[in-house]
């Protein structure tokens, strides 16, 4: 058999060459005055993994009832598989969803939970049985068959409720917040346990989450929101790398943000005035002399040092905060106008004289580090 | 001891003292009557025990318990009795389930104002309640008066005087105290559980029946028990609206005491009734106990 390559192999959203299986297309969802989907269009390929990663209220689960049937649209519509969607009730459409309480029946043991949609589709009992069997081994649940849900860990939880949404083959599955009640270290075993399921089925996943990180290891692509609107769609990389607005940068990962307006446009490097002085950047087309903008900067892209440091952009300030975190350390830095700096350095084995507390340092970035937003 | 668990056993003492003091002594003399022979005599039944030349003379007498197996009145009168509560029970469940799943499904200000308007009949005295159902259900009432003017029915119905007189006023009456803990069970299911029976293909009706129905069953054992326990001994329904076929223990327990003045067998009476009882309450209590696991 054929290997099918993976949708982050395919990458179709970086040429079209392939029909986007789920195509949403000027989705408005209004609950009385309030937006809380706000004419979204979006295009999901197969096999994807795709994250809609925002704060709470933001409408990422809105938008997801939405493609579940439980709300219906104000306008728009969305397309899967080439059908529209308009109009089917929800236990008529291709999807089925895993609920971010697990909505497991308390009165079912964990096998007639999982069965449940296959019996209700018709399927002969013994065929059910057979399936659900197949189902507990991939996720690892052999033997807890004849269990209740409430005997059941929160982890085993998870994963009756992943495998009960995915007994019926859905074309496309939706996960609320599918790690979002478990503890840190299981959380990070189950996010590649995730991923393996998703490719071994070959189902598209979407997928609902507040926490970046947790949405940068999961997915093939992300869709930021805020109220009600998606803000930029891209690669985890594209993403964290390329924010395109200030809401962005600072929603993925930790930032440092300058306000400032443009300067002077030179051919070569373009000069940023801030309050902290000047900050120098790739030139960007498309911007004025004094037009208002941010400059935002990763912590881990300056850097930190006792003695000046050769850069395009250099400052000065006095570390007023270390956090250690083993393989690195935070720092912050304060500046002679009074805005505090994140610096992240990594940390050398057995470094002797680090720095530490009231020092005062040089830091520095490169041109290229700094990320122009115009939003 | 110490002042804390002092006050813990008062805190203990008030409600077994109150226990013994309006149950347990109240059916220890019921036992003993029970146990006596009828005396035209204030009161009406023999001493259960006696001094008879300084010796203790006990007088225990189960001639009541043997006289009510061999009359087969109060044999079918307690059939009977169960039989109308397990009917009346069944009724005021097939009422009283869509009004609580209706008022547990409403939006938040008008759920409260629809429970106000279940226990509203309580603000008025459920005598003349019951009283009012005359009005209504007589040959010339209220019912057959509209009946017959919106030309339904030629004849009027006869239904005061019989066992659907009876049915009526008991769901009537006991609606709310099967609404309530229904209710209380109803309001507490989680939506997703039907948003996630619907995702895997299960229609409205199906996941009624597979989820709100299996979950609610606590609520419904016991709306059902605290009807079907109290209609047992429902005394005051059948004796106004119900007709002389109409037999019931608590009527013969009424006669015994009242008509026939025979104390000891109307106590044997009501000593059979309350063990009758402990059935249902053990059921409900399983009930209750399996509902608190979920």
């Amino acid at each position: 058999m054929a290997e099918e390559l993976s949708a982050c192999e395919r990458r179709p959203w970086v040429e079209a060459t392939e029909t986007p299986f789920v195509r949403i297309k000027g989705i408005t969802k209004m609950f009385g005055d309030l937006a809380a989907v706000d004419d979204v269009s979006l295009d999901i390929y197969r096999g994807e993994l795709f994250c809609l990663l925002g704060g709470s209220g933001c409408g990422k689960s809105t938008l997801l009832r939405m493609l579940a049937g439980f709300e219906t649209q104000t306008s728009g519509t969305i397309e899967i598989d080439g059908q529209d969607m308009t109009g089917v009730a929800a236990n008529l459409r291709p999807t089925n969803m895993m609920f971010q309480s697990y909505a497991l029946f308390p009165h079912m043991s964990v096998e007639k939970n999982i069965a449940y949609g296959l019996l209700r589709e018709g399927v002969p009992k013994g065929e059910a049985m057979q399936r659900t069997a197949d189902m507990l081994s991939l996720v690892k649940l052999d033997g807890f068959a004849g269990r209740k849900p409430h005997q059941l860990s929160g982890g085993q939880q998870q994963r009756v409720a992943l495998a009960r949404s995915l007994i019926k083959q859905p074309k496309l599955l939706l996960l609320d917040e599918p790690l979002g009640a478990l503890d840190k270290k299981l959380r990070e075993e189950t996010q590649f346990e995730l991923i393996r399921i998703q490719e071994d089925l070959g189902v598209t996943f979407i997928v609902v989450t507040h926490d970046q990180e947790e949405a940068m290891t999961l997915s093939t692509r992300i869709g930021v929101m805020d109220a009600g609107k998606i803000v930029q769609v891209g690669e985890p990389r594209e993403i964290y790398e390329t924010p395109n607005s200030k809401y962005v940068a600072d929603f993925i990962g930790s930032v440092n943000i300058f306000d400032g307006e443009v300067d002077l446009a030179a051919p070569d490097l373009m000069r940023v005035n801030t309050p902290e002085g000047p900050v120098m950047c790739e030139p960007m087309a498309g911007l004025t002399a004094r037009q208002k903008l941010h400059i935002a900067v990763r912590p881990e892209r300056i850097q930190l040092s006792r003695t000046p440091i050769e850069a395009a952009n250099t400052l000065q300030g006095m570390v007023t905060e270390v956090a250690y975190m083993g393989n690195l350390s935070v720092y912050r830095v304060q500046l002679a106008s009074g805005q505090c700096l994140k610096v992240t350095a990594a940390n050398g084995l057995h470094e002797e004289n680090p720095i530490t507390w009231d020092e005062a340092v040089h830091i520095g970035w490169s041109a290229a580090a700094s990320t122009v937003l115009v939003q | 001891m110490s002042n804390s668990k002092l006050a813990r056993r008062f805190v203990i003492a008030v409600p077994n003292i109150w226990l013994i003091l309006f149950f347990m002594v109240p059916f220890l003399v019921v036992l003993k009557i029970s146990l006596a022979e009828p005396r035209i005599a204030i009161p009406p039944y023999s001493p259960l025990w006696e001094w008879v030349n300084g010796s203790i003379k006990f007088n225990i007498n189960f001639e009541n318990y043997a006289y009510m197996w061999e009359d087969s009145l109060y044999l079918n009168a307690y059939l009977s009795s169960i039989k109308i509560a397990a009917i009346a029970t069944l009724l005021t469940l097939l009422v009283g389930y869509p009004m609580a799943y209706t008022i547990a499904r409403a939006p938040e200000p008008r759920r409260s104002i629809l429970l106000l308007l279940v226990v509203l009949p309580f603000w008025t005295s459920f005598l003349l309640r019951v009283y009012a159902w005359i009005g209504i259900l007589k040959t010339k009432g209220i019912l057959n008066a509209v009946l017959l003017w919106s030309g339904i029915i030629d004849e009027p119905l006869i239904i005061l005087q019989t066992d659907i007189a009876v049915y009526i006023g008991i769901v009537y009456t006991y609606l709310p105290f099967l609404i309530l803990p229904l209710y209380a069970n109803l309001v507490k299911l989680d939506d997703t559980l039907l948003e996630a029976s619907r995702d895997l293909g299960a229609s409205r009706i199906s996941s009624f029946f597979r989820i709100t129905l299996p979950l609610s069953m606590p609520g419904i054992i016991a709306g059902s028990m605290l009807v079907f326990i109290p209609v047992i001994g429902e005394y005051v329904i059948p004796a106004l609206l119900g007709g002389p076929d109409t037999l019931m223990i608590g009527k013969v327990l009424w006669n015994e005491y009242f008509s026939n003045r025979d104390w000891p067998v109307a106590s044997a009476v009501a000593i059979v009734m309350l063990i009758i009882m402990l059935i249902p309450i053990m059921v409900l209590r399983r009930a209750q106990s399996k509902g608190a696991e979920i």
